[in-house]
């Protein structure tokens, strides 16, 4: 039997396998699909639940790929790095998919570069060319005014990264057969310079942003650091998280990872709801693929309303709390 | 210390209005500036070199026009800027440019760090510092929010990941990106702007660079672009006005009928 020609590239966070893994093979198997050819989860930590490599088969892996071992348990991208281009270089992969996360956007770039093929970041939407096969790969760019199709005609592997929370998981499915497969661990994989010494856990959810289905977004309309206060309180309702516009982090009301914007995160949630926030062109960069937004500001002629699906104009600090008041009674969040 | 700094030069967005009908950035008569997430490698480099010494070398690639972005560098604190630049690296994607600027760094060759900004605001990609670490096989932070530590050829950083602040050492030479959370960007002095006025940049070209002539320019990226669509993202949703008690109620209502068509709600509460 050919190897898998797709992969997808597992998260670990501990001995977890964070959520992009299992939303990642969805886009697979469509790829597969098209190609005919199987589709191989990659995982590299250090021990893996074996449950959890199982759940990459029942969300649509083939095979899944694993390289465990107590000294690849830290994202150190030389080691990753060096783990990867091995399984390539064995398995020749015609499409690597990857979340656009942190570790993903640090270790494909740095494979690419060693493997000189091409990579695309950010990708919404993947799709085969017809009669070349090759991967059609659609992102947004310059603040999302545009969307661009790329390919990678003459090089493989072909390379994306695709945003966390993009892609729903196939629904799981205990019936699928899968082959989990040990990779030996080779020494020369760790490259020994970079150490990871530490790590502080932000207690804080606004790391989290670009998973959330809900973001309550405050910007400077909401005059001072405890105010946001109010916007915590509606984003519990809604099981949510915090955003906010540049000018917030600058004043230090809130800090950065909550930034959402050209300069801050993207975010794609379900809701995003904006209080406060005029609605500068860079902020919109970072909101407006949201799938629903409500906004709410004093100023009818804020450009936050040009992108809302839902407006209302008046004074946040009557608007939020009864907005929180009503949907606390008995309106559950799905 | 001796630190490269690497930057792009971007179109300034601040001023930018969106096209109504259209939905896109109206981007004529834009200026050019640093990308803005440049700015805090610029910083970092700078507050390095008051601290340890040393030169801050600042390079970027692009049209002659990106003198300036390497003009304004300067103003702010940095020794002296190189510019790549020329047709032949015109059309490059990530790769073409990682490779472009690791030889440049290359030929400077006397350095300690290279800083770089997590993206540019405009590509949007945050591949070029991985890859030109990649290319010479630096120790590489992305993510970076912090120094803590520079002793015995040793780099202490903090990295921001999803899940909070990792703490890593990286022997120097290094590559760092970095993020907004590292510095706060200086504004270029009186004396700073007179300096870069005068300063000389010279423009690095294909035939002055060692570099592979088929690894640069449109030649040597992997990459296509094979379409460009303009997304129309402007939305037109119902506007209420609140202001009193039973305008509040009114759009409250409205709100959550709205919020439950969307499958946001199950079931909205009753007043």
């Amino acid at each position: 039997m050919n190897s898998a020609k797709v992969w997808t590239i597992a998260e670990a966070g501990g001995r977890r396998l964070k959520t992009v893994s299992y939303e990642l093979p969805a886009r697979g198997r469509a790829l597969a699909e098209k190609l005919g050819t199987r589709l191989a989860s990659v995982v590299i930590g250090d021990n893996i639940d074996h449950n959890d490599l199982k759940e990459l088969i029942h969300r649509g892996a083939d095979e899944v790929y694993v390289a465990d071992h107590p000294e690849l348990g830290d994202f150190i991208v030389e080691n990753h790095s060096n783990v990867l281009l091995d399984l390539i270089k064995f398995y020749s992969p015609e499409i690597i998919i990857a979340g656009a996360t942190t570790a993903g956007r640090t270790l494909m770039p740095h494979v690419a570069v060693r493997l000189q093929t091409g990579l695309t970041a950010d990708c919404t939407e993947l799709n085969i060319e017809e009669g070349t096969g090759n991967l059609l790969q659609t992102r947004p760019a310059i603040g999302g005014n545009i969307l661009a199709t790329i390919k990678t005609p003459h090089h493989r592997p072909q390379m994306a990264t695709v945003r966390p929370k993009s892609t729903k998981p196939l629904s799981r499915d205990e019936s699928r057969k899968g082959k989990i497969q040990k990779v030996d661990f080779k020494p020369e994989w760790i490259d020994g310079r970079v150490k990871k010494t530490g790590f502080r856990k932000i207690e804080d959810t606004g790391a989290g942003i670009q998973e959330a289905d809900v973001v309550i977004a405050g910007g400077r309309g909401l005059k001072k650091a405890e105010n946001f206060a109010l916007l915590r309180e509606l984003a519990k309702v809604f099981g949510g998280v915090i955003g906010v516009s540049r000018d917030v982090v600058d004043r230090g009301w809130v800090p950065y990872p909550h930034q959402v914007g050209l300069s801050g995160k993207t975010v794609t949630p379900k809701l995003y709801l904006a209080a406060g926030i005029s609605g500068a062109i860079q902020h919109l960069a970072g909101m407006k693929t949201a799938e629903v937004v409500v906004a709410v500001n004093t100023d009818p002629d804020a450009s936050i309303f040009k992108v809302a699906d839902f407006g209302i104009v008046g004074d946040l600090f009557t608007v939020i709390p009864a907005l929180t008041e009503r949907f606390k009674k008995g309106g559950g969040k799905k | 210390m001796n630190i490269i700094v690497l930057i792009k030069q971007v179109p300034e967005t601040s001023d930018v209005k969106m096209d109504e009908e259209t939905g896109t950035m109206v981007r004529e008569g834009v200026e050019s500036i640093i990308n803005p997430l440049d700015l805090y490698a610029v910083e970092t480099g700078i507050a390095l070199k008051e601290k340890y010494g040393g030169r801050v070398t600042v390079i970027t690639m692009g049209p002659v026009s990106a003198e300036k972005a390497l003009r304004e560098a300067v103003a702010m604190g940095c020794d002296n800027g190189v510019l790549i630049s020329g047709k032949k690296f015109a059309g490059s994607d990530t790769i073409a440019t990682a490779y472009a600027l690791a030889q440049a760094v290359k030929e400077i060759s006397n350095y300690d760090l290279v800083l770089a900004g997590e993206r540019a605001t405009d590509g949007d990609t945050g591949q070029v510092g991985p890859g030109v670490a990649a290319f010479l096989e630096l120790p590489l932070s992305t993510y970076t929010s912090g120094i803590n530590s520079i002793h015995s050829n040793v780099i202490t950083v903090d990295r921001l990941t999803e899940e909070g602040y990792e703490t890593l050492e990286l022997p120097i030479p290094a590559l760092l990106t970095v993020v907004k959370e590292i510095s706060f960007p200086r504004l270029p002095t009186l004396r700073g702007k007179q300096r870069a006025g005068t300063e000389e940049i010279p423009h690095w070209t294909v035939d002055s660079m060692k570099l592979a002539k088929e690894r640069i320019g449109l030649k040597g990226s992997p990459t296509r672009v094979v379409k460009i669509e303009h997304p129309k993202v402007l939305r037109k949703g119902e506007i209420y006005r609140v202001n009193d008690e039973e305008s509040l109620s009114k759009a409250l209502d409205a709100l959550e009928n709205f919020l439950q068509s969307k499958e946001l709600i199950v079931e909205g509460a009753k007043l």
